[in-house]
């Protein structure tokens, strides 16, 4: 990975609490994964930057050599990865996320959070 | 292409030998994959899934990365 993508990285995740790097945008995901877990940021009333991997090849592979993660999207709080599709979706139905969050002071809306826990258990 | 399931199942199966794995998914794509390993025992999720990730050895990602998604769920075996 190259210096720049390694320098970019680190500056977007350092000055952004949240970040989500994804294939497509937060209004046009264009990937099913990337898609379910900008709907679940969105419908929580979280604040968060998008990246779009699809429109920078270096970083779509630095991002993957940056956290040793290999797939994509990759969620990011307060400059650390949380994680992929998987483990969001499982945070956000076992609450983690919620805790994860608020411990990071990022404002989110928390009754929004019960009603996708409530949808699918 | 059924073939790739199985191809993904030795390459968990070779990494961890008592893991109960079971891999679905026909378009050799889109695959999910639920492992229930001792090896996973005090680690985080991310850590186990890293793990799997590595056993994978690269079919997962870059230009010839066959597999472009696995669902994967992770369980201690007791």
């Amino acid at each position: 990975m190259s210096d720049i993508a390694r320098a970019l990285i680190k500056e977007t995740i350092e000055t952004n609490d949240v970040v989500l790097y994804m294939k497509g945008t937060s209004s046009m995901p264009q990937c099913g994964f990337s898609s379910r877990i900008a709907g679940v940021l969105n419908f929580i009333d979280l604040e968060w930057k998008d990246v779009n991997v699809l429109a920078d090849e270096e970083i779509r592979q630095g991002i993957k050599d940056f956290s040793d993660w290999p797939t994509i999207p990759q969620l990011y709080v307060k400059g650390e990865f949380v994680g992929g599709c998987d483990i969001i979706t499982d945070m956000m139905i076992s609450g983690d996320l919620d805790t994860l969050l608020e411990e990071n002071n990022v404002s989110f809306n928390k009754e929004a959070a019960n009603k996708v826990r409530e949808a699918n258990t | 292409m059924a073939i790739e399931a199985q191809v993904i199942k030795d390459l968990i199966i070779e990494a961890f030998p008592d893991a109960d794995i079971v891999v679905d998914g026909a378009d050799g794509v889109h695959m999910s994959a639920i492992i229930s390993a001792y090896e996973f025992a005090g680690k985080s999720m991310i850590a186990q899934h890293r793990m799997v990730f590595a056993a994978l050895k690269g079919k997962m990602d870059g230009p010839n990365g066959e597999l472009h998604a696995l669902a994967l769920t992770t369980k201690i075996k007791a």
